[in-house]
């Protein structure tokens, strides 16, 4: 019994120093009252998640609603909702693909997809902007053809971040739909076939179904870091656009207010549990 | 004679896997003609090609060479779903998110059929093949008979003119699948639906085939009734393959075939050809040497006796190959029973001894 308990230590510690505590130290964070120069000064106050919604005027103190934060909010789960649509609409056809080659290529194609992601993030973001910016490859080449006078819009706006997001989430998508697809019993295709079901009946009616749990991990696995993302934003927006991670990052560099920037992340990490939690009860009830 | 139309017409039918020096011909000329209401059986040992021979018909593979005709139409380039014929795979597969129902209206969803016409014709499979009350339950909550049943009700449910069945009793124990035999069949006359059936099992193919076609290295050895095949075995393999005969090397002399250990035996052919005897081992009588007549086989020596309760079983040896006797257990009664070391005799059948050309 007692050896048990001992047995189970390591996995507890972990849990306990990397995901209970952190969250534990962000949310209690949250309802302190910001230092100066940062640091919080350890006195209770809902300030932080008052600033969310509200603006206090700095002479009379009376709050008035203020969308500006909301807004953020929305633009981040939006602009991680597409990412996160485009990496299905690449993912799919690629684990598709690289599920169907003879056993002795699939390994070699899994290789490829993940070997840019042996450099780090930063400096593929960079890449990235270099091939966007203006004076960039693809606006020199389509200039030298004459296809375009100007340089075209590529780097510092949504595009961009849209494109920075795919780009570093893909395989978190194409690797769970690889393993689902690679368990799928083709012979249900055959079945599909012989039961009179057109390609796309085959397609939506049998193979998405079946797919479904690679589907929502591949799913959560880009939306959530998508929604929080920072470099992206940073890098490829020129900082125009605020997302939600720059805005987090920001009040614990610059602005110097951890409580708010506790908050925003509270929230952020609120919305992601909710979010799963309804995904989880959904698929339990599609099972029972 | 144009009334009895043939349901299936297979015509110089083959495929080949593979290029060059890999290339394997799973399939070589087939001519089948498979008629319209019959149970139809492919018998034949494992990678002779039936599964093979099953998907070309199915449409889930293109011939190398060859015709299909069903009903008469050529269905070169007709894909599946525009068959009239169905499939029960030899593993299944059901729709694992789909329940009964769901899998057993399938087909008829996808051809788009009101909501009424599915519902009726599901009730009306799902109490066909008895599985009523179990409707709603997902394959991962049935047995493997009821699965069957399930791939059996969802590949009739679109009312198909050809059932293909891939081994469809091969993952049932031995119980169950003598009884889903008798329900096959059974199936198979009252809806008058042509079945082309898969197996390696003999047995199986003998108790439900109208005919058999016996398969062997991507041809067909022999095509006939149950009857045909046990009885009057075209060659070596056949004879072999069907209830295990006896295949004794011999050469045709003047008053039969000459046989090493067994002396002359009756039997009809050209002078001087070497022939294959075939003789079942149930066809033989076992008696102490000392009764040997003339046209009895013998003298042999009993190596081993072997008690399966409905039968009892010798193997023999003094000849050119060992013999094998098989007396059914009622049999032995008044009769004398032997062991190993004894000396015996054999005493065929009239007609039980066939000469195949070796
Ligand atoms: N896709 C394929 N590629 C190459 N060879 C194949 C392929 N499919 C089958 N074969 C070969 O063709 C031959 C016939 O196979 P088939 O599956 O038709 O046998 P079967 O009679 O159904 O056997 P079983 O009773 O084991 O199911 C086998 O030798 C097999 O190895
Ligand atoms: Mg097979």
């Amino acid at each position: 019994m007692k050896l048990h308990r001992l047995l189970l230590a390591p996995s507890l510690g972990t849990i306990l120093i990397f995901m209970a505590l952190p969250i534990a130290i962000t949310t209690l964070y949250s309802v302190l009252t910001p230092a100066q120069y940062g640091g919080v000064i350890w006195e209770p106050s809902s300030e932080a998640y008052i600033r969310l919604l509200f603006e206090r005027d700095i002479f009379d103190d009376t709050l008035t609603f203020n969308t500006d934060y909301l807004q953020i909010l929305g633009r981040s789960v939006l602009q991680a909702g597409v990412a996160t649509l485009l990496c299905l609409f690449i993912g799919l056809p690629t684990a598709w693909f690289i599920a169907t080659r003879p056993a002795g290529q699939k390994s070699l194609w899994l290789m490829l997809v993940t070997v840019p992601y042996w450099v780090n993030l930063l400096v593929r973001t960079i890449a990235l902007l270099l091939i966007l910016r203006d004076e960039g490859p693809i606006n020199r080449a389509l200039h030298a053809i004459g296809l375009t006078d100007g340089p075209l819009p590529l780097a510092y706006n949504n595009f961009a971040i849209g494109l920075g997001l795919v780009s570093s989430f893909l395989p978190f998508m194409i690797l769970p739909l690889y393993a689902a697809i690679e368990r799928f019993d083709f012979s249900l295709l055959e079945a599909a076939y012989d039961l009179h079901a057109n390609r796309r009946q085959a397609f939506f009616e049998v193979v998405l179904p079946i797919l479904r749990p690679g589907l929502i991990a591949g799913g959560l696995l880009v939306f959530i870091p998508g929604i929080g993302s920072y470099l992206a934003p940073d890098i490829l927006g020129g900082g125009k656009t605020l997302m939600l991670g720059n805005l987090i990052g920001m009040q614990f560099q610059g602005s110097r207010n951890w409580p708010f920037g506790a908050a925003l992340s509270t929230i952020l990490m609120a919305v992601t549990l909710i979010a799963l939690f309804i995904i989880a009860r959904r698929a339990a009830r599609e099972d029972a | 004679m144009q009334d009895q139309e043939d349901a299936c017409r297979l015509t110089g039918l083959g495929r080949t896997y593979g290029k060059g020096v890999s290339a394997h011909r799973a399939l070589d000329r087939i001519d089948l003609t498979i008629r319209s209401n019959e149970f139809f059986t492919l018998l034949g040992p494992s990678g002779c090609g039936k599964t093979t021979l099953l998907r070309l018909i199915g449409g889930f593979d293109q011939p190398t060479v060859g015709e299909i005709a069903i009903f008469g139409r050529n269905v070169a380039g007709l894909p599946p779903e525009d068959r009239p014929v169905n499939t029960v795979f030899q593993t299944y597969a059901l729709f694992p998110h789909l329940t009964v129902a769901q899998n057993v209206g399938f087909a008829l969803r996808m051809l788009g059929r009101p909501k009424a016409e599915i519902a009726a014709t599901v009730a009306r499979m799902v109490a066909l093949v008895g599985l009523e009350g179990m409707e709603h339950r997902r394959p991962d909550q049935l047995s493997g008979g009821q699965k069957q049943r399930v791939a059996l009700a969802r590949a009739l449910a679109p009312g198909p003119k050809i059932l293909l069945l891939d081994e469809p009793l091969s993952a049932l124990d031995a119980k169950l699948r003598q009884r889903m035999r008798s329900e096959l069949k059974a199936l198979q006359r009252e809806t008058g639906i042509t079945f082309v059936f898969v197996t390696h099992d003999q047995d199986e193919a003998l108790a439900m085939s109208d005919r058999i076609a016996v398969m062997q290295g991507g041809r067909v050895q022999q095509l006939g009734k149950p009857e045909e095949i046990y009885e009057a075995p075209a060659n070596r393999f056949v004879a072999d393959f069907i209830g295990g005969a006896n295949l004794i090397p011999a050469r045709i002399g003047a008053g039969g075939a000459m046989s090493e250990g067994l002396g002359v035996v009756p039997a009809k052919g050209d002078l001087g050809a070497e022939v294959t005897l075939a003789i079942r081992p149930e066809r033989l009588a076992i008696l102490p040497a000392g009764l040997q007549q003339p046209g009895d086989l013998g003298p042999l020596r009993v190596t081993e006796r072997i008690y399966m309760g409905n039968e009892l079983s010798f193997r023999l040896e003094g000849a050119s190959v060992p013999l094998h006797v098989t007396l059914p257990r009622g049999g032995l009664r008044g009769a004398q029973d032997f062991a190993p070391g004894d000396s015996v005799c054999l005493r065929a059948e009239p007609g039980a001894i066939r000469v195949l050309a070796s």
